[in-house]
């Protein structure tokens, strides 16, 4: 058959010649590549003290996010809800009341924000349909777990932390974002 | 008898003794790590590290390993014969142990005006007596396999038996070849013939030696011959019924036959206990003992990574493969050796 | 002491063989009787006849034994003889061999000869090879023949 490709490679079918027949020479080249192998590199990941680099356009978990002030950004407009392909997000709506300023950017804010991780497909258009930057994919993913309730995360989950009292750790989560951002772009 | 009994010479009872106890616990220590070295060496062997979790480097594995062992669930089938089913890991221990008894692990030192040799028995059928053994050996997996009654354990059995008699006969006759040249079946005889010869015996034997060690890997039921125990279309093999510490046994039996047939080997071939390049004579007791000890063991070890090299190498071998390499290739390959040794050694002889 | 236990259980083994309702269990207990006798051999110091004894008779001989056994899958249900004049005929050939090999040892000499315990070398390797090489030439190579043709019968039988 004419081969359409330029990668088959045809089987060698000609008889062994006396060499292969007695195969004592063919057993020591292969152990001699086995030997070689002891010098190769690993290529195991010792993995709780290493990670694998996660590629610059992964999708991870959610990162609902917060302004220089450490107010929130999102404004429960339910664009999300409405892009996301599986249905994972739900949120209810609240009125910004005075006296919280600090807390929302907007008048109104999400008072509930749960997205059901078992359902996410983790495609990204929730962060796509934001209008206000409040929604991000981060580079992890959901850790193992053992009940279905425990994977619809609420607000504590999702939100970066606070800039003002934790700026360290806001520095961290943040610098992932915009490390994704330039990925972007 | 009695009076015999009391006759005896007890500093000799004492010394065996303490030899015996000495024996076991080396080889015992020696299968363990020799667990832990397979599973490194197909490590590296594969690109990756091996245990490196349990202690560093991971040098604490089989400990853990064996502790793990001794806390699962004793499972004994309904149907199977239970004397049978327990006797058949002990008896394979048994043999794996026995055959360490005629080994010379070292030369002579003399401890306290007493000679101390550092070989359990060197009886006069020596060599033969590893033979028998071995022989016995079959029987733990043929009787486990049969308890089991479990058809898979039943057929790897039989195959274990099989091979095993078979490449016994290809590795007795290589065998004889090796014995018209040093005339004498003690081991110990064999190794001072090799010291104050210049030559190990393989270079005498080259041949004989490469089926002996063809044949060592048969009968330690190692890669490329571990059909008793092939996982991918036996299950496990004879030791599928078996679980915590018997099969621990079995598994123990396995890497302790190895440990044991690389000393053989490097015994008959390799000049046992006999430094190269290091005159013993003209260092003083204890220390020429102890290069000895050195110098086998350093053997022993190589050969066993040899083993381990071979298993993470080559395929396993098809039934009916086997019985032809055996009984084709083998045993009229060991006759020619023989006959052609035997007619060399006529024609030097005159 | 060691001698009379030795007997004991080569007796004791031997008669299980007979009487056990297992194919496989009488051959262990064939085993047994096959060390039991190894171990009079140590006795006289044949060590060489010992080992082989082993080496060939519980280590190869029985095995296939066991193999054939273990192969045909006999077990306690299968009980061959149910013709009581089978039974009848087999004890009365059985006996008979055993009058035959009484008359046959009672009057040699061995009876009469001290046993050479511990002492004997005959059963040593070189011994034996000069005595087998030198005095019994004939009969060995005899045999030697008469196993060459049995396997020659059973490669011919293999071939059908």
């Amino acid at each position: 058959m004419q081969s359409l490709t330029q990668r088959a490679k045809s089987v060698d079918r000609s008889p062994l010649s006396w060499l292969e027949k007695i195969y004592v020479w063919n057993i020591f080249k292969g152990m001699l590549i086995t030997f070689g192998h002891i010098f190769k590199k690993k290529a195991t990941i010792q993995y709780p003290e290493q990670t694998r680099p996660f590629s610059p356009v992964f999708r991870g978990l959610h990162v609902l996010n917060r302004d220089e002030e450490g107010r929130e950004r999102c404004t429960a407009c339910g664009l999300c809800a409405v892009a996301c392909p599986a249905e994972a997000i739900t949120m209810e709506a609240a009125e910004r009341l005075p006296g919280e300023e600090k807390l929302y950017r907007e008048e109104k804010y999400a008072a509930r924000y749960e997205i059901n991780m078992l359902r996410c497909i983790f495609c990204g258009l929730c962060e796509e349909a934001c209008p206000k930057d409040a929604i991000y994919l981060s580079e992890t993913f959901a850790p193992a777990n053992f009940s279905r309730k425990s994977f619809i995360y609420g607000k504590p989950d999702l939100l970066i932390p606070d800039p003002v009292t934790k700026p360290e750790e806001f520095k961290e989560a943040k610098g992932l974002i915009e490390k994704k951002k330039k990925s972007k772009s | 008898m009695s009076i015999s009994i009391l006759a005896l010479d007890w500093a000799f009872v004492i010394e065996k003794m303490v030899l015996i106890a000495i024996v076991i616990s080396v080889s015992l220590i020696v299968a363990m790590y020799a667990t832990y070295a397979e599973r490194k060496v197909a490590g590296v062997m594969q690109d990756r590290h091996g245990p490196n979790r349990a202690g560093p480097f991971g040098i604490l594995q089989p400990l853990a390993d064996g502790l793990k062992l001794f806390f699962k669930e004793e499972v004994i089938p309904n149907n199977s014969s239970k004397w049978l089913f327990i006797l058949g890991p002990c008896l394979a221990m048994l043999t794996a142990m026995m055959t360490s008894a005629i080994i010379p692990w070292g030369g002579t030192v003399e401890i306290g005006g007493r000679m101390i040799d550092l070989q359990i028995a060197d009886i006069n059928i020596g060599i033969l007596y590893v033979f028998g053994v071995v022989s016995m050996g079959v029987y733990g997996i043929m009787i486990g396999g049969w308890a089991s009654n479990n058809k898979f354990s039943l057929m790897a059995a039989l195959r274990g038996a099989s091979q095993a008699i078979s490449y016994e006969l290809a590795m007795g006759l290589s065998l004889i070849a090796l014995l018209m040249l040093t005339g004498s079946l003690s081991l110990k005889t064999i190794v001072e013939q090799q010291i104050n010869s210049n030559w190990w015996n393989i270079v005498y034997q080259p041949l004989g030696f490469f089926i002996f060690f063809v044949c060592a890997l048969a009968e330690c039921n190692r890669a490329p011959f571990d059909l008793p125990e092939a996982e991918s279309e036996l299950n496990m093999g004879y030791h599928q019924e078996y679980s915590s510490m018997k099969l621990g046994f079995y598994l123990f039996a396995e890497y302790i036959n190895m440990f044991i047939s690389c000393t053989i080997i490097a015994t008959l071939f390799f000049g046992g206990y006999d430094m190269p390049f290091v005159d013993e004579s003209k260092l003083s007791g204890v220390t020429a003992l102890l290069t000895g000890v050195a110098a086998l063991f350093g053997k022993t070890f190589i050969l066993i990574f040899v083993f381990m090299w071979i298993r993470w190498t080559l395929p396993r071998f098809r039934y009916d493969q086997l019985m032809n390499l055996g009984w084709k290739g083998l045993i009229p390959l060991a006759l020619f050796n023989m006959v052609l040794t035997a007619a060399i050694a006529l024609y030097t002889m005159k | 002491m060691l001698f009379w236990f030795l007997t004991v259980l080569a007796l004791g083994s031997a008669l299980m063989v007979v009487f056990s309702k297992n194919p496989v269990h009488s051959i262990l207990w064939l085993i047994i009787t096959f060390f039991a006798i190894t171990g009079h051999y140590i006795l006289l110091n044949a060590q060489f006849l010992a080992i082989v004894n082993i080496i060939v008779y519980a280590g190869a001989i029985m095995v296939l034994f066991l193999f054939v056994v273990m192969m045909m899958n006999l077990n306690e249900i299968s009980s061959p003889l149910k013709n009581k004049w089978l039974k009848f005929a087999g004890v009365i050939s059985g006996c008979s061999l055993l009058l035959v090999l009484i008359a046959a040892l009672k009057d040699t000499d061995t009876m009469q000869q001290e046993v050479l315990l511990n002492t004997g070398k005959i059963g040593l390797i070189n011994n034996l090879g000069t005595v087998l090489f030198s005095d019994y030439v004939l009969p060995f190579e005899i045999s030697s023949v008469l196993f060459l043709s049995a396997m020659v019968g059973a490669v011919v039988i293999g071939k059908k």
